[in-house]
């Protein structure tokens, strides 16, 4: 299993697409590693800056419809090479949520109320946040100065996931899945 | 309790229901392109498992960098003309006989009512308007697809769209598909099939409703999908005559895939177009809808016709009409990109491609082209462009440019104007 932990990046806008996580041209890269550079490049968000704002952080809470469009999976790769195994959101676009899972990666889905609350409580002040995938529960803490892990726990949101995703966290993927079952 | 289209032909494809929460599909059809192709390849091969499950089944073609334009897109060729030659699948489509993958799959006759269809490209949803499900996946979905032949899903939540009335004159399917995405929102079919039905849909031709289902994905939808009828068996009838002893035999056997009169869906909208105008999209989402005619008088650096959305013939010989007899405006550049050899020959058989030329637009072979800023055809920053395609995403054209859907009339009324305007065929 992949690590799911680490300090959020809040990505405070809706549709986001897979064109400004990962634009077109950069397809025709046959490394993944490759990517690494570009994720979020052309994402239209005030304040957000992909030079800054992506380094060092390792969990993306954001709001509804996330990752619509394009089917590349170079979407997830892009998070994945940056160190991101994590997706928190009120809702994802079918393809994206699929090929993170694929991938052995979360899209984790949680009602407005508490991405709002994340929002609210925590993107002022920086969030470290670690998904306990057994317990399914996202577990919230304080962001320290060195953005490492800070005192207790802050909030403990539970949240669903099926039986199949979790199959598929488990054994690091569908090829390992698929493979393995059919 | 009845069954929706889509349920039925996951009844019948059905292999396993791991936790009974998804549904393992097997699969009549894994379509495969260069760009996100050979990565499953290379993975493939580096877990040591090189094959795949029935190359008769699996197609492919170079459609989005066609020819090829740097090193990097020449080995994504390469990688994928050596991977079908090794496994001998005989369908593969190289410079001179590819086209846009969604525009030439159906045109060779690839996909039936009742398919199972994936492929590593979002707008595979365009098959659907064959009564097929056809969903685009990632590149892990598509290796699994190439090496075992299934693909899951969650069971499918469907999302009736009835489409009454009569298309106005100068309103096209696109102006219909622009119309739904902006009235339900590009999140408003998220993980459910769009099911397209209604007496506008039976009067369409193929070539409109796959415009229909090819923009299903910009309303968040897995797949397109409208019901086989008459039309469906006209088009598909020279693949299929050995099949069956007569159209109406085929139309029998395929309406099994219809929806009960019973089934259940997740929505049900209905739309009456019979007055609806040529629309544009303003912003950087495919809901962001206006009429022309709110947004007449934008100023337009280039204008493109092509794509799996317009590419088609029927979608050239509206433009050309409007073209024909007069110049594109000294402001602007246009060009054309048959989606299909078969389509470019027929566009020059009918003379269409002269009037193209003549009305000073730049010509290009069968390929994805301008439609997402890898190929040619971008956009300098701050240009805007009136395109026949489906997609207005932020630097989806080139970094920096906006980009206006439209239909083809539009786009080539806009090009003799140099700004967005109603075409002639629309009598507003
Ligand atoms: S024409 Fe555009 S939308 Fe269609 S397959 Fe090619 S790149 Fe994708």
């Amino acid at each position: 299993m992949k690590d799911f932990k680490g300090p959020v990046l809040f990505l405070d806008r809706s549709d986001i697409n897979t064109d400004e996580i990962i634009p077109a041209k950069y397809l025709t890269e046959n490394e993944k590693e490759a990517l690494k550079p570009h994720l979020l490049e052309d994402l239209i968000l005030e304040g957000f800056d992909a030079s800054k704002d992506i380094t060092g952080n390792r969990v993306v809470v954001t709001r509804q419809n996330f990752g619509c469009g394009s089917s590349r999976e170079h979407a997830p790769w892009a998070f994945e090479v940056n160190g991101y195994h994590v997706v928190i959101a009120e809702g994802f676009a079918r393809i994206f949520r699929q090929n993170m899972y694929n991938c052995g990666m979360l899209a984790i889905d949680l009602a407005a109320s508490d991405i709002s609350r994340l929002f609210d409580e925590f993107a002022g002040s920086g969030a470290w946040i670690e998904v306990d995938v057994s317990a399914g529960a996202i577990e919230v803490y304080a962001l320290g100065e060195n953005r490492d892990r800070q005192g207790e726990v802050m909030a403990s949101i539970p949240f669903e996931m099926s039986g199949f995703d979790r199959a598929l966290i488990e054994s690091g993927g569908w090829v390992e899945y698929a493979d393995s079952h059919y | 309790m009845g069954q929706t289209i889509a349920e039925k032909i996951f009844s019948t494809h059905l292999v396993d229901e791991p936790f009974g929460d998804v549904s393992v599909l097997k699969l009549d059809r894994v379509f495969c392109h260069e760009i996100t192709t050979p990565i499953a390849i290379n993975d493939l091969q580096k877990r040591g498992k090189d094959r795949v499950f029935d190359p008769d089944k699996i197609k492919a073609v170079i459609d989005h960098v066609s020819p090829a334009k740097d090193s990097k897109t020449a080995v994504q060729g390469k990688i994928l003309r050596d991977w079908a030659r090794k496994h001998q699948i005989r369908d593969f489509f190289d410079i001179g006989a590819n086209g846009v993958c969604h525009a030439l799959f159906p045109e060779k006759g690839y996909v039936r009512p009742g398919f199972t269809v994936i492929m590593g490209d979002s707008h595979t949803c365009t098959h659907g308007a064959f009564g097929a499900f056809a969903a685009g996946v990632g590149t892990t979905d598509l290796e699994v697809g190439i090496l075992k032949g299934v693909c899951t899903f969650k069971k499918p939540k469907t999302i009736r769209i009835e489409l009454t009335g009569n298309l106005p004159d100068g309103v096209y399917a696109k102006d219909v598909i622009l119309y739904v995405i902006g009235q339900i929102s590009v999140n408003g079919a998220t993980n459910m099939v769009m099911e397209f039905c209604g007496s506008c849909v039976d009067q369409m031709s193929m070539e409109e409703r796959m415009t229909l289902c090819n923009m299903a994905v910009e309303a968040g939808a897995t797949s397109g999908i409208c019901y086989p009828d008459m039309t469906t068996v006209e088009y598909l009838w020279p693949f299929i005559r050995d099949d069956f002893q007569s159209k109406e035999a085929a139309l029998e056997s395929y309406s099994k895939y219809i929806s009960d009169d019973d089934a259940e869906y997740e929505a049900v909208k209905t739309f009456d177009i019979s007055n609806l105008e040529p629309l544009v999209t303003y912003g950087y989402k495919p809901d962001n809808v206006k009429t022309v005619t709110e947004m007449a008088g934008t100023s337009v650096d280039q204008v493109y016709i092509g794509s799996c959305t317009n590419g088609r013939i029927e979608d050239l010989r509206v433009a050309a009409k409007i073209l024909e007899g007069h110049v594109i405006s000294p402001t602007v550049r246009a060009i054309v990109s048959p989606a299909t050899p078969k389509i470019f020959n027929q566009a020059m058989e009918e003379g269409l491609m002269k009037i193209f030329m003549d009305a000073g637009f730049c010509v290009t072979n069968p390929t994805c082209g301008a439609c997402l800023g890898m190929s040619n055809g971008i956009l300098a920053p701050g240009e805007v462009a009136a395109t026949t395609t489906n997609r207005n995403f932020n630097g989806r054209m080139g970094k920096g440019g906006m980009v206006h859907l439209m239909s083809p009339a539009t786009a080539a009324a806009s090009a003799i104007q140099g700004v967005i305007t109603n075409s002639p065929m629309f009598i507003g």
